[in-house]
């Protein structure tokens, strides 16, 4: 394949890959200038994407990281870093760790089986409608409204608790609160489930009925299917799904810090009263430590997402 | 599920026989739907019972009501087309040039869910420049990268299920030029894609908080928070309102895209009413 430099611009994308390109040394070995011409234009295409992402994500972030090193005059210091991996900080990183796994995997798995009923529902169009729309709604909902909302269901003195109290099973005497972990888990349900339905109905789009029809032509029981057909095409989607909705549980605070009162001391609302400002003098930037923390914890969590995805690689072969 | 009962039925290739009701539908289906809606119905309900009728139009008739409406659509209608138009054109360009890179994408477009919006936005208006920190296009702007996690979730898993190069390969042999390819070709059939993406994305705008009250403008959630402080009622009922209001604005959506696409016969696509299924025969 012959390029030349007048070679036609990119296939997609507007910006300029001149600039971003020149800082780009390409591949080293066996280095020629048709080459590195064909390297740069194969990137011109998510140079768009690219001059967002680093303005709208990576140049904040790297505020942020830098601002967890320094001290408030602008030298560089582990002060904040050490002050977060301690104490409460400490503890806030183990309680949203513990609340965004118990509220990842119960909704991926429980969101899994409503969107496959939804899914494979015959004359499903107008349910699908409903249940997408509907999804989107609720996944968004959040905060202090969805705190308001289940403190009217079940609340100490909300409609549902009654209800139970009345049919003689108090849950309030059984060991369940709203204000502690197992509540905060049911209220997050409400948005988890929903974003597990809207994340991975276009991966069961992919599981075609010819491929369930091949199948079963040959022989195949509803188990076979699954552990040869279907489970290996949506287990990487429904891996990748569980991570979006870890991080989406990592980074929710304000309904939490509506039920709790902050009794359960998450990270994101640690950082949040560093942000709204009830700090004290000269420990702002332990907010900044606190988030890079959490970029770590999801980085480590995207570590294991891989190395899952491996795992079920080799198992479809 | 239905594979336990399955599994006991013996012999080659058994006829599709189901554990199914006296209608022909599966009882599990319907357990699990109907647990779903008691579940999402229930705190409805119980909310609706506290807030009582007489709530609501104290709630409509409110100050700032329209305004802050018309402010929180028009954002979502902007977000919405710059989102789409960014991550569209870009999975398809990874996933036919640069597959290798899927992988890194998945991972760079999954950052922004797990930052915080509270730290996002402090970043952002550290080293935005003046010009925009005085207009909601920020706003717009900041949202597209909080969409982007769903988006391109979305269209991602859409174009997997897809044989995309065969498709682009047809298209460029019968003369389609890139743009037409992507017009006409690749945006049709990611049409469930595209409207999960969109729906994700509109709910996301309509029902954001944390970043609109930091910055200082008053979208329909923030109205609904400052204007709602007064009583637990007005605000029990501000937020029900929210609710069914992104509701039926999602479901015009949704219905509308596909009552476009059942319309047959030639005619240009738009990004909101997504695309009819010309190429896919289901």
């Amino acid at each position: 394949m012959d390029q030349t430099v007048q070679a036609p611009g990119p296939v997609t994308g507007p910006g300029a890959p001149g600039s971003e390109a020149a800082a780009d040394p390409g591949p080293p070995a066996r280095l020629t200038i048709p080459k590195v011409l064909r390297g740069l234009r194969r990137a011109a295409g998510i140079v768009p994407f690219g001059v967002y992402m680093a303005l709208f994500l990576i140049a904040p972030m790297v505020a942020v990281t830098i601002g967890a090193f320094q001290d408030n005059s602008g030298g560089f210091t582990l002060s904040n870093v050490n002050a977060a991996t301690h104490g409460v900080y400490l503890k806030g990183f183990w309680q949203s760790i513990i609340l965004s796994v118990l509220t990842s995997v119960i909704p991926g798995i429980l969101g899994l089986i409503i969107a496959w009923a939804i899914f494979t529902a015959k004359r499903g169009r107008l349910l699908r409608q409903v249940a997408i729309t509907a999804a989107g709604v609720f996944a968004n909902f959040g905060g202090v409204p969805l705190a308001f909302l289940f403190i009217a269901t079940l609340g100490s003195s909300g409609l549902v608790s009654q209800w139970l109290t009345s049919l003689g099973f108090d849950p309030y005497t059984h060991g369940f609160t709203l204000y502690s972990l197992s509540g905060v888990v049911v209220v997050y349900l409400y948005f988890q489930i929903p974003l597990m339905v809207l994340v991975i109905l276009p991966a069961l789009e992919g599981l075609r009925p010819a491929w369930r029809e091949a199948a079963e032509n040959l022989g195949a029981r509803t188990w076979d299917y699954w552990r040869y057909v279907g489970g290996p095409v949506l287990l990487p989607s429904f891996l990748g799904c569980v991570l979006l909705l870890f991080g989406s549980a990592l980074s929710a605070y304000a309904t939490t810090e509506a039920l709790t009162n902050g009794t359960i001391p998450l990270t994101s609302i640690q950082i949040g009263s560093f942000l709204n400002g009830n700090v004290i003098a000269g420990q702002e930037n332990i907010g900044k430590a606190l988030g890079l923390g959490m970029v770590v914890i999801i980085a480590v969590a995207m570590v294991i997402y891989v190395a899952m995805q491996r795992r079920a690689a080799k198992w479809l072969r | 599920m239905a594979a336990l009962a399955e599994r006991a039925s013996e012999g080659i290739a058994p006829p599709r026989r189901r554990m199914t009701g006296p209608l022909g539908v599966s009882i599990w289906r319907w357990v699990v739907l109907v647990v779903t809606a008691v579940y999402f119905l229930l705190p409805l309900w119980a909310a609706l019972r506290f807030a009582g009728i007489g709530a609501f139009g104290a709630v409509v008739g409110e100050a700032g009501f329209t305004s802050s409406l018309a402010l929180s659509v028009r954002l979502a209608v902007i977000t919405t087309l710059l989102t789409i138009a960014l991550i569209l054109p870009t999975a398809v360009y990874v996933h036919l040039r640069l597959p290798k890179l899927r992988r890194l994408f998945e991972g760079i477009t999954i950052l922004p869910i797990v930052i915080p919006p509270v730290v996002l936005i402090v970043g952002v208006l550290a080293i935005a420049p003046g010009v925009l920190k005085g207009t909601s296009l920020l706003l717009a702007l900041v949202y597209v990268v909080l969409a982007m996690p769903f988006a391109y979730r979305a269209i991602d898993a859409g174009l997997r299920a897809l044989d995309l190069k065969t498709i682009v390969e047809a298209s460029n042999s019968l003369g389609a030029g890139w743009r037409s390819t992507l017009w006409r070709v690749i945006l049709p059939n990611l049409r469930t894609a595209l409207l999960s993406a969109t729906v994700l994305t509109v709910a996301l705008v309509l029902g954001e908080f944390t970043i609109a009250s930091l910055d200082l403008y008053q979208t329909f959630p923030v109205w609904i928070y400052v204007n709602s402080q007064t009583s637990g009622q007005v605000s029990v009922a501000a937020s029900l309102l929210a609710l069914f209001v992104t509701w039926v604005f999602l479901l015009a959506i949704t219905v509308l895209g596909s009552w476009q696409s059942r319309k047959t016969g030639g005619g240009e696509v738009t990004l909101f009413t997504v695309a009819r299924t010309e190429t896919r025969g289901d």
